[in-house]
């Protein structure tokens, strides 16, 4: 349906279009939802969403609000994620998938360029890469967070990813604040939510009690209020009541945090501890499976491959995830520098949640749980750094020779 | 928080991505020992990489097979440069087999080099193993171009055997010189090497230096690197004085792919000269 307003300055007939400005709230019915998405498609972005596939909400491409997971939540703890069905229609009612939104700016798989060899020399043209409008709908607070972090990583050093800059650079952001918390998160405890503060263009709060089932909109950036713009004859500014009633549903949800870890002083705490018993006991139960590292919104390790054709004529040059997990990760001189699954589970948690701090002056974890609750054998980081924190004593060690 | 990030201005095919090699020609090729090479490469076109600082090092891509980090041994004005390569895998054996014409991709120079600006009016502690000659190399070119900068110059070389001696002929020549001392000693010998046998470590008593003004660059394997820094550091050098090159595993050199980490430090970016006292307390701990 064509939007008849859909420009923010003078819409036809000299009717006066109202214009929504920066950090001004307004209420959307759940009736008219469906109006956001056609604002962002009418100011040019591909909407990417959570949606349900294969029994988890995972992050993909969305068209609608019938592709959001409506009326589902999910059920998380360690080693285990399960849907289910709410009692009522929300369309945020859960919280973070085993996907990330990092596959949309450092792609699992990338080429990065390509070597074509003229006479008895060479050219490299890199991939170009181009900048996508991209709307991450439904962004929650701790996600920003890690982009937060991510930028850091691949954009806030001396050499910055051309790759990821480019895609980032045109990206929406589009926050949700959560709701209710899952049962591995603790973005409290790391002090990254549940209520969005920095680096959204426009935040969403669902409500569904006190009235008709609606969302509070406050557009944070010129980018975001430009979106809310185009439907601004569908919104009414927000009552009064509204901001409170949103400041309490994040309350409610703050209250009631699945897990907590004590964050001062990771960094400290770790560099004492490397030979602290504790790692032997985590060491025994590890699989090595890298499963934390490819859902863990910030870690970044990636490996490159040389993919020549037949002829060796022309040569892609590939980059794609890696994991510390690897025992190839560290070959050097033949042998691995970290050959035990204790110094690679050692190295994983220390660096999230201490030398991230030395290397880019922010933890690298921000409490989303999501490597609580896809490690298969419910290995959870919480837990560990309490035990470490307990110092070496009875309930640490590991009880007689490993 | 960051700001927003701006697209970034390479990441169009006409310019450079950081992660793409430049052509270079190889000018000539010197067998070392029997597993070792070192090649004179020179920019094929306009566009050559920045001139590295002694112990920097750039990425070396053979056509076809990968890159693999590898330490400047010399360079020139003219962006010549020249590297030692031990053939141990895919892409050392790449290097090794190449002649003089064909090419080469270089990127780089990355890393921190040893802190020559640090060690001015000082005396001068070098330790080289095997393969860790070539990356102090540009600090004895620097010397002798600069005598006047340091004090005492003490230079310690080791290799396995007589035959796993690199630069013979400029061994044979610095060993001449009256303005540095430098030590030859293998691990092993038979009864025709007159030279001392020993490792590294055994020389160490019989250089002379003021521990509380010297500044010790060390190069080689891990463990020869850390018993040389215990030592050094055990006649009065101080530890923030003590350097080493370290070596990891690599794929981007810029501290992208997380793949060189040693603590808290990116080998890569931060290093590969790291001070030992930054290091001690993770080369302390196995597998860090
Ligand atoms: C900062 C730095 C400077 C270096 N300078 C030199 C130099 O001047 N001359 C030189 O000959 N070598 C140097 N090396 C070592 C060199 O990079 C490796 O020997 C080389 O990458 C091995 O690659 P390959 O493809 O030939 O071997 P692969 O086929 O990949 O593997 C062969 C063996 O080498 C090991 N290996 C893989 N990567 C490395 C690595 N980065 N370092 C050591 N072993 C590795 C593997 O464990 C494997 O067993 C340097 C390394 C670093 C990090
Ligand atoms: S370490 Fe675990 S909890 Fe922390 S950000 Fe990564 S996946 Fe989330
Ligand atoms: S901690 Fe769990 S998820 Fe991570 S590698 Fe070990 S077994 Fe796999």
């Amino acid at each position: 349906m064509p939007l008849a307003t859909a420009t923010p300055q003078a819409g036809f007939g000299g009717q006066v279009v109202e214009e929504v400005r920066v950090g001004e709230r307004r209420t959307l019915d759940r009736q008219r939802f469906s109006r956001l998405f056609e604002a962002l498609a009418g100011a040019g972005y591909s909407i990417v969403g959570p949606t349900v596939r294969d029994g988890a909400i995972v992050y993909d491409q969305i068209r609608s609000v019938e592709d959001l997971p409506i009326g589902w939540t999910d059920r998380q703890s360690g080693g285990s994620y399960r849907l289910e069905r709410r009692g009522d229609a929300a369309l945020f009612g859960y919280t973070v998938g085993p996907s990330s939104w990092k596959k949309y700016l450092f792609p699992a798989r990338e080429r990065l360029w390509t070597a074509t060899r003229i006479g008895d020399s060479f050219t490299v043209r890199p991939e170009p890469v181009e900048p996508t409008r991209l709307a991450f709908f439904g962004m929650r607070a701790c996600e920003l967070s890690a982009l937060a972090v991510t930028d850091r990583v691949f954009a806030g050093g001396p050499v910055t990813d051309p790759g990821y800059r480019t895609r980032r650079s045109s990206i929406l952001r589009i926050a949700v604040q959560c709701g209710q918390a899952g049962g591995t998160c603790f973005c409290v405890s790391m002090g990254t939510g549940p209520g969005v503060r920095d680096g959204a263009d426009l935040v969403l709060t669902e409500i569904l009690d006190a009235g008709p089932h609606r969302f509070l909109l406050e557009p944070r950036t010129e980018e975001g209020a430009a979106v809310l713009s185009r439907i601004a004859s569908e919104l009414v500014p927000a009552a009064a009541g509204e901001a409170r009633i949103a400041e309490a549903i994040v309350a409610r949800t703050a209250a009631s945090m699945g897990r907590t870890m004590e964050a001062t002083g990771l960094r400290e705490l770790l560099r004492e501890n490397l030979e602290h018993p504790r790692w032997q006991l985590v060491a025994a139960r590890c699989l090595s499976c890298t499963n934390c590292t490819m859902v863990c919104p910030t870690c970044f390790c990636s490996a490159q491959e040389e993919v020549p054709d037949l002829d060796v004529t022309k040569v892609e040059r590939w980059r794609r995830w890696d994991s510390c997990f690897n025992l190839a990760f560290t070959e050097l001189h033949g042998a691995s520098v970290r050959k035990t699954g204790l110094s690679r589970y050692r190295q994983w948690l220390t660096h999230k949640l201490g030398t991230w701090h030395d290397q880019f002056g922010t933890s690298g974890c921000v409490g989303c749980g999501r490597c609580i609750t896809w490690c298969p054998v419910g290995i959870d980081l919480t837990e560990e750094i309490g035990a470490i924190r307990a110092g070496p004593g009875p309930a640490a060690a590991p009880g007689g020779k490993p | 928080m960051l700001a927003d990030v701006a697209p970034d201005p390479t990441s169009s095919a006409a310019a450079g991505h950081p992660l793409a090699p430049l052509p270079y020609r190889v000018r000539a090729v010197a067998t070392e020992t029997a597993d070792t090479t070192t090649l004179t490469i020179e920019p094929r076109s306009t566009r050559s990489v920045p001139a590295p600082a002694p112990g920097q090092f750039v990425m070396l891509y053979a056509f076809g097979v990968g890159e693999s980090p590898i330490g400047v041994s010399a360079h020139r004005a003219d962006g010549t440069l020249v590297h030692t390569v031990r053939n141990v895998g895919k892409v050392t054996s790449a290097l090794a087999r190449l002649t003089p014409g064909d090419t080469v991709g270089v990127r780089g120079p990355y890393g921190r080099g040893w802190p020559l600006q640090e060690a001015r009016g000082q005396d001068l502690v070098i330790v080289a193993g095997g393969l860790g000659l070539p990356p102090l190399r540009p600090v004895l070119y620097e010397v002798f171009e600069n005598r006047d900068r340091y004090g005492r110059v003490e230079v310690i070389y080791g290799a396995r055997t007589p035959k796993d001696l690199i630069y013979y002929e400029e061994l044979q020549s610095w060993r001449r010189r009256s303005d540095l001392r430098i030590q030859v000693t293998v691990d092993a010998a038979g009864r025709d090497w007159y030279g001392d046998v020993g490792v590294v470590t055994t020389r160490l008593p019989d250089v002379r230096f003021d521990g509380s003004r010297t500044s010790a660059f060390i190069c080689g394997p891990e463990i020869m690197m850390r018993l040389t820094a215990q030592a050094v550091v055990a006649r009065g050098v101080r530890p923030e004085a003590t350097w080493v090159s370290m070596e990891r595993n690599m794929k981007c050199a810029v501290a992208l792919c997380g793949h060189c980490q040693f603590g808290p430090t990116f080998v890569c970016r931060d290093g590969p000269v790291l001070s030992y006292r930054a290091l001690e307390p993770f080369l302390a701990v196995k597998e860090v």
